[in-house]
C-alpha cells in the first residue's frame, strides 16, 4: 500500500509543476515501443552487414555453391521422391511457411491483447512457440545433415560448381558415360565414408594402392598434398576429388581433378543461419516468459491492452522479416 | 485497429498469412525456373537469370513491405516514428553498391594477386637465408653487450 501512495504523490507532484511526467510520450508511442523500434533498427543492420558481406565475397569467388543443389534434401527420405532423388528448395520453404504461420498467429495473440482477452492472448502465444520450436528443429536438422551427412563444416567446403564442360573417368581411370556442363554443382564425399569422422586416416589404409604427390601450385605457392588413383585423388583432408577430362576451354582434352569449393561458404551459412537461429531461439525464450506472465494475470491487471506482447510481437515479425532475406540470399539467388 | 471491426480484423490476418505464403511460392517456382529445373536448359540464359532475380528480390522487398506495414502495424504509427525508422535503411543502398563493386574488384583482381604472392614469396625465400639471420643476430647480441659494459 505504500508504494501506491508514494506513486500517487509522484504524479501529483508532476501535475503540479509544468514539467513533463513522461505521461505523453513523443510519436505517440510508449517508450517501451519506441526503444524496441531502434532496437529492431540496429539489429537490421547487423543482418545487412553480414548479408553484404556474403555478396560481396560472391562476387569476388571465381565459383560459389549453386543454392538449389546445395539444399536438397529432407528429412525422412522425403527427397528420395522427387525427380532424381532431389528435392531442390522444399524443405527451407517448408521452413519459410513455418515462420509465416508463427507470425500470423503473433498478430492474433497481440490482437486478443487489444480485446483484454486474457485466455485467448496465451493460446494464440502458445502456438507461436510451437512454430518457433518446429523452425528451430527444421534448422537443427539442416545443420546435422550438412556437418555430418555431407560434411561441410566451417573451414571445410565440399560443394563445388564446375566452370567448363567434361566427362568423369571411371575409378580405374577409363572414360566413362558421365558428362556434366559448366555450372553444375558437385558434392565431394570423404573417402571412406563408412567410418564417420576417420575421414582423415583413410588415404593411410593399406587397402588403397595411391600414389602419394605433392603437387606446388606455381601461380600462388601453395603446397597441395594429394594421394593420386587413376580416377581419382583424396586430398589431405580426406575428400575425394573425381577426375574428368575436359571437353572444351583452354585445358581441353585434358584430365583434371575437381577442387573444393569456395571456403567462405561453410563460414558464411553457419555464421548466419546461426545468428538468425539464435534470434529465433532468444524470441521463443522471451515468448515463454511472456506467455507465463500473461497466463498469471500481471499484464491483465496494467489495463494497457497488453503492450508487452506488442512488444514481443514487433521483436518476432522481425525474425520473420530477416528470414525473408537471408532466404532470398541464401536459398533463392 | 480501431475503426475496423474484431471479426475484420480477423479476416485480414488470415488473408495476410495466404498472400506472404503464396509470394513465398511464387519466389521459389521463380528460382527454381531460373536455375533450370522446370524447364531443363534455362539456366544457361544468362538474361534469364537477371530478370528473375530482380523478380525475385523484388517480390522479397514487398513481402518485407507488408509485414513491416501490417504485422507491425506501422501504418497505425505517426509519420515521425515511421521515417525515424524506415529512411536509415536507405544508407544501406550505398553499403550494397559498394561492397558489390569491392568484391568484384577482389575476383578481378584474383589472378594478380596470387602473381604479386607469388614473387614476393621467392625473395622471401632467397632472403631469409639461415646463415644470413644468425649472423645478423650474433651481431646484434654482441652489440648490446658492449653497450652494456660502457
Amino acid at each position: 500500500m505504500a508504494h501506491d501512495h508514494d506513486t500517487l504523490i509522484e504524479e501529483e507532484v508532476a501535475m503540479q509543476d509544468d514539467s513533463w511526467s513522461g505521461g505523453k510520450p513523443p510519436m505517440k508511442a510508449s517508450y517501451g515501443k519506441l526503444m524496441m523500434w531502434y532496437f529492431l533498427l540496429s539489429d537490421a543492420f547487423t543482418f545487412a552487414g553480414f548479408l553484404i558481406a556474403y555478396g560481396a565475397l560472391r562476387f569476388s569467388s571465381p565459383t560459389w555453391p549453386i543454392p538449389d543443389s546445395v539444399f536438397s534434401t529432407a528429412p525422412f527420405g522425403i527427397h528420395e521422391y522427387f525427380p532424381g532423388g532431389h528435392a531442390p528448395l522444399i524443405f527451407v520453404t517448408f521452413m519459410s511457411f513455418l515462420l509465416i504461420i508463427s507470425s500470423v498467429t503473433m498478430v492474433r495473440a497481440v490482437q486478443e491483447g487489444h480485446r483484454e482477452n486474457q485466455g485467448g492472448v496465451s493460446f494464440w502465444m502458445l502456438l507461436t512457440i510451437l512454430g518457433g520450436l518446429g523452425f528451430l528443429g527444421c534448422q537443427a536438422w539442416e545443420w546435422s545433415n550438412l556437418i555430418a551427412v555431407e560434411h561441410m563444416t566451417v573451414t571445410k567446403n565440399p560443394f563445388g560448381t564446375h566452370t567448363i564442360a567434361g566427362q568423369y573417368l571411371h575409378p580405374d581411370g577409363t572414360l566413362s558415360d558421365d558428362t556434366f556442363d559448366g555450372g553444375d554443382g558437385y558434392l565431394m564425399h570423404l573417402a571412406g565414408a563408412g567410418h564417420h569422422g576417420h575421414g582423415e586416416e583413410d588415404h593411410s589404409h593399406g587397402s588403397y594402392d595411391g600414389e602419394y604427390s605433392l603437387t606446388v601450385d606455381m601461380k600462388d605457392g601453395k603446397m597441395d598434398e594429394y594421394v593420386d588413383f587413376p580416377g581419382y585423388r583424396i586430398n589431405k583432408e580426406g575428400y575425394i576429388l573425381k577426375k574428368f577430362k575436359a571437353i572444351e576451354g583452354e585445358n581441353e582434352g585434358q584430365v583434371m581433378s575437381e577442387q573444393m569449393g569456395p571456403k567462405a561458404f561453410g563460414a558464411l551459412f553457419f555464421f548466419i543461419t546461426g545468428f538468425h537461429g539464435f534470434h529465433v531461439f532468444s524470441g521463443v525464450v522471451f515468448l515463454l516468459i511472456i506467455m507465463v506472465n500473461v497466463m498469471s494475470g500481471l499484464y491483465a491487471e496494467r489495463k494497457n491492452g497488453y503492450e508487452m506482447v506488442e512488444k514481443i510481437g514487433l521483436y518476432w515479425h522481425f525474425v520473420d522479416l530477416v528470414w525473408v532475406f537471408v532466404f532470398l540470399v541464401f536459398y533463392l539467388l | 485497429m480501431g475503426h475496423e471491426s474484431y471479426e475484420d480484423a480477423k479476416k485480414k490476418v488470415f488473408k495476410g498469412m495466404l498472400l506472404l505464403a503464396v509470394v513465398t511460392l511464387i519466389e521459389v517456382i521463380f528460382s527454381l525456373f531460373g536455375k533450370g529445373h522446370i524447364i531443363a536448359g534455362m539456366e544457361d540464359i544468362t538474361w534469364v537469370a537477371y530478370v528473375v532475380g530482380l523478380i525475385i528480390i523484388i517480390l522479397s522487398i514487398y513481402k518485407a513491405y507488408f509485414i513491416v506495414y501490417e504485422f507491425m502495424h506501422m501504418k497505425h504509427e505517426v509519420k515521425g516514428l515511421a521515417m525515424s525508422v524506415l529512411l536509415p535503411t536507405l544508407l544501406l543502398v550505398w553499403a550494397i553498391i559498394a561492397f558489390f563493386q569491392e568484391g568484384n574488384r577482389w575476383g578481378e583482381s584474383r589472378e594478380l594477386v596470387k602473381e604479386k604472392n607469388a614473387i614476393e614469396s621467392d625473395q622471401y625465400f632467397i632472403d631469409s637465408d639461415a646463415d644470413d639471420v644468425k649472423e645478423i643476430k650474433e651481431e646484434d647480441v654482441q652489440g648490446n653487450h658492449s653497450d652494456d659494459n660502457h
